[in-house]
């Protein structure tokens, strides 16, 4: 199951798409980006849960409080993400 | 389901992270990048949930129900002006998920371990808990809880520099004997201690890299959970997050004027620099706030550059109306906004952006620079290091080299500041005593809101 050299080419290829496409985010949004990474990096949540769903004891209770970790980041990232887009207006909505 | 239609779901997955992140590249755009990333995370959970042979489900349920609720609430009262703790915070939390997870299957696989996967569960748990508690620390320095201020002692280097190699040490025993559950223990628990330590030294005007920096390590550990656990979804969304964290510690580094080098081992400790080498005997010209409304209103254009200052005033709602008043006469407001001014990457954005700024209005420094000299009235509210200008003229400066925002081209400059204390670098200001700079004294806040009424008197 464990392919090593499949997995560096998977890291190696994103790490070049993240790159490229993180380095047009404009820096208006760094908050917002780091939030926003903060949620996806709670993907662990994906590890977390096989952990906390398995039949044995000592993983249930690990995977129990990954699973509640990565929760916390992905739903608080992402709504804190859109609260802070929210802010972000333009003139014309503007009151006065 | 079978593994085809889990993989397929992961690929999905991934695709809308990235498409979700190429959002963020404008404002306009952003929110229905999150809704698309949203999307992949929830297929993402549900394909585990559906496909990973899932046999308890009430810690699963357990987990998820707290775990949202805790981070609902935190979302909705954590005001704003806390949103550097919570960044930091949260950090925590995804790190820990990730060595949890290393834990686990360092257990559950037991002697089946290879050295492969050794090296994978390493990194994972290696950058892992120093970010846990790296993280931990920035979010205690940031809420005041410890003592911001650099924290440094004799041989500090020496010290840190010993643990390193100790843990690295370990971590490559273990990939030859992988199952020296002892080792592999011990690894962990240093690996807390140095992200402890590499934080103590470093001070409150540093939190933007230290921020990035364990942006990047969470991300790394997320992308070694999924090469120890054989998961793709996790090694894209990890190394996306990664190279995040990556570019913003790049960015900031050079906002700095620090090498990257020194910034990616953590070595981000601020000099404490000697500052009676340059000390000015040249008089300032103090204004009151009715000579700051007289020079403003003679203005075409005025620029705000603001400082973590006016973040401690919760000065941006007054500068806000402050701008109004100034565009109602039909006066150019732009906001010059340096990299790293605040405690975090986009610090003075997001809070002028919550005050309802307009955010065509916020212009980063290369843009804001070469038409300084054509700005009648530059504003300084809280900000002193970011425009200084002996980081251009004096090569015996400590932060000589940083880039700067040129406001000294400006035909005015008005600098609100509590008193002539230094900056953070305790490092003594030319700008101050510049003829055409002019101090206003005073709460940032208080003097705004004074100016603001002034104004509203015609």
């Amino acid at each position: 199951m464990f392919s090593l050299i499949e997995s560096f080419y998977i890291l190696l290829l994103a790490g070049f798409v993240g790159f490229e496409v993180i380095k047009r985010v404009t820096p208006t949004l760094h908050t917002p980006l780091m939030s926003a990474t903060n949620a996806i990096s709670g993907i662990s949540l994906v590890g977390s849960l096989v952990a906390a769903g398995s039949d044995q004891f000592v993983s249930q209770m690990l995977g129990l409080v990954a699973v509640t970790a990565a929760t916390i980041n992905v739903v608080g990232g992402f709504l804190i993400t859109e609260r802070m887009l929210k802010m972000f207006k333009r003139k014309e909505r503007k009151q006065q | 389901m079978t593994n085809y239609l889990l993989e397929i779901t992961y690929i999905i997955s991934s695709v809308l992270f990235i498409l979700g992140l190429k959002g963020l590249s404008h404002p306009e755009s952003a929110r229905r990048g999150m809704h698309l990333a949203e999307i992949g995370m929830l297929l993402a959970v549900i394909g585990t949930l559906l496909g990973q042979g899932i046999v308890t489900w009430e810690w699963i349920l357990i987990g998820l129900v707290v775990g949202s609720a805790i981070g609902t609430a935190m979302s909705i009262f954590m005001p704003m002006t806390a949103m550097p703790q919570r960044i930091a915070l949260s950090h925590a939390f995804g790190a820990l998920a990730a060595v949890l997870v290393g834990i686990n299957e360092f257990i559950v696989k037991g002697h089946e371990i290879t050295s492969g996967l050794m090296g994978a569960l390493g990194f994972e748990v290696l950058f892992g808990s120093l970010t846990v508690t790296g993280s931990l620390m920035a979010f205690g320095k940031l809420q005041g809880i410890v003592k911001s201020a650099p924290m440094t002692y004799k041989g500090q280097n020496f010290v840190n520099i010993l643990l390193f190699f100790i843990t690295v040490g370990m971590f490559m025993y273990l990939v030859f004997f992988p199952q020296n559950i002892l080792i592999f223990g011990t690894m962990i628990a240093l690996s807390f201690l140095i992200g402890i330590f590499i934080v103590l030294p470093i001070g409150g005007a540093d939190m933007p890299v230290v921020l990035s920096l364990m942006n990047s390590y969470a991300g790394l550990a997320a992308a070694a959970t999924g090469f120890a656990i054989n998961n793709k979804v996790l090694i894209i969304a990890g190394s996306l997050d990664g190279s995040s964290g990556f570019i913003l510690s790049i960015i900031m580094s050079k906002a700095m004027n620090r090498s990257f080098a020194n910034i990616l081992f953590g070595a981000v400790g601020t000099p404490q620099v000697d500052t009676s080498s340059l000390h000015e005997d040249r008089p300032i010209t103090r204004f009151n706030v009715e000579d700051a409304k007289f020079a403003l209103e003679q203005a075409e254009r005025v620029v705000i550059v603001p400082g973590y200052g006016m973040a401690v005033a919760q000065a941006q709602y007054a500068v806000r109306e402050l701008s109004d008043e100034l565009e109602k006469r039909g006066i150019k407001v732009e906001f010059a906004i340096h990299p790293v001014a605040g405690r975090m990457p986009g610090h003075m954005n997001v809070l002028l952006a919550e005050a309802n700024v307009s955010y065509d209005q916020l212009l980063e420094m290369e843009i804001i620079n070469p038409t300084m000299d054509t700005v009648d009235v530059a504003i300084v509210i809280g900000a002193n290091d970011v425009v200084n200008p002996a980081a251009r003229t004096d090569k015996g400066s400590p932060i000589y080299g940083m880039p700067i925002i040129d406001v000294d081209k400006a035909k005015t400059v008005i600098v609100m500041k509590r008193s002539m204390a230094t900056g953070f670098a305790g490092i003594e200001n030319p700008l101050f005593y510049e003829e055409n700079t002019k101090m206003l004294f005073g709460d940032a806040k208080k003097v705004l809101q004074e100016l603001v009424a002034e104004f509203k008197k015609n």
